[in-house]
């Protein structure tokens, strides 16, 4: 059976696992509550009489930003916990040895679950971020400036943390791979944020903190580039310049290609080790 | 000589040598850290044969046919499926194989596992030999249920029809029968028994050594990653026994029925081992001797080792070989 063939076999097979198991309606129904919610919160803030427009688009950017970071909450944490039982869940329980012994490779199947996941993730970003958008531009008539770069970084986040949860899942249990996964995005996203105010206090050791932890795992760099993209241009100024940087749902400068590159190289690594720990592995 | 006289004649080569073995392996070995689970097992299954993988638990069984499949990597030897080296994913496109352990992606139908297995192997299977495949295991009427909703029985039906929905030329199956009740275990001796006909090889693992006895014309003993014994039915099961209803049996008597062979005696009856050379006169010259000496013969029938009593034989010799150290889990 041709590779391509066996990829586009499993990755359907994964996404039909994702709606078969209700995943997808639990997301949905999370992503309306989400929804309905901002949706009164910004029309509540928008009916907030004495704020200047530009007071009016740095409300609207850092909550837009507060609730986009929630949907990546949601795409993080559902990518993470799908990826970890597609994977050691199976292999645990014994239904990949009948689906492995068939003449698949293992990277095709790796391959083919890995995209799956992609689909549902970058999927549920696409449509929970753009339902927002649209939610935010009615209520308070504010357009991101960058709406597909801000959705394609926060889908590049959920890809990172799906990469990192399936690299987990061939070497550690289901769950425990979703917890450390999880776990490791809040760790990296707290990093981040102290080297937010390390960067506008001036204190290079404390700054270098977030530098590392976003080179490390690079979910933390690119939700910043997402924010940056959400946020009004002059939202910054009207925080007040470069102390913005301590502020963790505005970001003050968009990502470098070189970055963004890195992202690319760290996603392929880790998936070429856990193809190269699941190639291996004795089932 | 012309190019295409050239492919006729190798073609008339390769069309008049023997069919390549369904199974080939040779010196496979495996350990999983200090333990050696297979330690280099060597055998052949001939298309339409059924071969039995017998021995006690943590013998190997169950790892040499992962490692024949693929899902385990050995540390040593080499094995070729239906003339293809073992380790090539395209070895497995025409075989099928039913795990030990049988799980089926619960989240969907009878129906979809086997058009995803189908998919899967690349082999083209109209829609309705699947249905068929479904209906030879008994579950033409599940077919569109949920697998999350079937018993153990009905899954490991389920696996049997995974097995056989592509046709397969080799069917590997791991303890077929563990939770099949007995008409299920009777359907799978049939499914069988058709397999071989229709000239497919079998390798069947089971611990219903009644199973194995019936269906299998080789059979494999393994024990502690070895091979401790294999042949056919016939070989393996060569010796043969009578016995004997007598009274009146005198020291004379028993003493003739010693010199035939190892003599067990419960009551009245004398169960005789006869050698395993024997042309066929041992008994009736057993008898007339007997009949001679005084003793008053009731009844004589001629019975054979079981399977089962052959196995424990033989990994009761291998133990007291290893200096009976009584080491078997």
């Amino acid at each position: 059976m041709s590779s391509v063939r066996t990829v586009l076999t499993i990755a359907a097979l994964t996404l039909r696992e994702a709606v078969r198991r209700r995943v997808v309606l639990a997301l949905a129904g999370l992503t309306l509550v989400m929804l309905v919610f901002s949706g009164w919160g910004f029309s509540r803030l928008a009916d907030e009489s004495g704020l200047t427009s530009g007071q009016t688009r740095l409300t609207a950017s850092i909550v837009l930003n507060l609730v986009m970071f929630g949907f990546s909450l949601i795409a993080a944490l559902g990518t993470a916990f799908l990826a970890g039982p597609t994977l050691a869940g199976e292999t645990e329980s014994g239904i990949a040895l009948a689906v492995l012994a068939r003449p698949i490779r293992r990277s095709d199947f790796l391959l083919g679950k890995w995209l799956g996941l992609v689909a549902f993730g970058c999927g549920f970003v696409v449509l929970a971020g753009l339902s927002e958008l649209i939610v935010v531009q009615v209520t308070m008539d504010y357009w991101p400036p960058q709406p597909a770069v801000a959705l394609a970084h926060v889908a590049a986040q959920t890809i990172v943390l799906l990469t990192l949860a399936m690299l987990l899942s061939t070497a550690i249990s289901p769950m425990a791979s979703g917890v450390v996964a999880v776990g490791l995005f809040g760790a990296t996203w707290i990093a981040g944020v102290v080297g937010g105010i390390g960067a506008s206090l001036d204190n290079d050791a404390v700054a270098r903190v977030g530098t590392i932890s976003r080179m490390v795992l690079p979910t933390d760099g690119l939700w910043r580039g997402a924010m940056h993209a959400f946020q009004d241009p002059s939202a910054i100024v009207e925080f007040g310049g470069s102390e913005a940087g301590g502020f963790p749902f505005l970001s003050t400068a968009p990502l470098t290609t070189a970055y963004l590159l890195w992202a690319v190289v760290w996603v392929v690594m880790a998936w070429a080790l856990a193809a190269n720990s699941f190639v291996r592995r004795d089932l | 000589m012309t190019a295409a006289t050239v492919v006729h004649e190798v073609a008339d080569l390769v069309a008049g040598l023997p069919p390549t073995p369904a199974i080939w392996c040779s010196g496979l070995r495996k350990r999983y850290g200090r333990h050696q689970a297979v330690d280099g097992i060597s055998f052949e299954v001939q298309r339409g044969d059924v071969v039995g993988l017998l021995g006690p638990n943590g013998a190997g069984k169950t790892t040499v046919i992962k490692m024949l499949l693929g899902l385990v990597r050995p540390d040593a030897g080499e094995a070729m499926l239906l003339g293809r080296p073992a380790a090539e994913p395209s070895a497995r496109s025409r075989v099928g194989y039913l795990p030990e352990l049988f799980r089926y992606q619960p989240w969907l139908s009878a129906a979809e596992v086997l058009a995803l297995h189908v998919r899967l192997s690349g082999v083209a299977v109209p829609a309705s030999d699947q249905r068929e495949r479904l209906a030879l295991v008994g579950l033409a009427e599940r077919a569109g249920d949920r697998v999350g909703g079937f018993s153990k029985g009905m899954q490991q039906r389920l696996g049997l029809a995974v097995a056989l929905v592509t046709g397969p030329e080799l069917v590997v199956l791991d303890e077929p029968t563990s939770a099949l009740d007995p008409v299920g275990r009777v359907d799978v001796r049939d499914i069988v028994l058709a397999l071989k006909a229709q000239g497919v090889g079998v390798l069947l693992n089971s611990h219903l050594i009644g199973e194995v006895e019936r269906v299998c014309d080789r059979v494999i003993i393994l024990d502690r990653g070895r091979v401790a014994a294999s042949g056919t039915l016939a070989e393996l099961l060569g010796q043969r026994e009578v016995r004997v209803h007598l009274t009146a049996a005198t020291s004379a008597v028993e003493a003739r029925l010693a010199a035939a062979g190892r003599v067990d005696r419960i009551g009245d009856w004398f169960t005789v081992a006869l050698p395993p050379d024997d042309d066929g006169s041992a008994v009736p010259d057993l008898v007339r001797d007997l009949v001679t000496l005084g003793a008053r013969v009731h009844a004589v029938e001629p019975a054979r080792i079981s399977l089962e009593e052959r196995l424990l034989g033989i990994l009761r010799a291998a133990d007291s070989d290893r200096g009976g150290d009584g080491g078997r889990p």
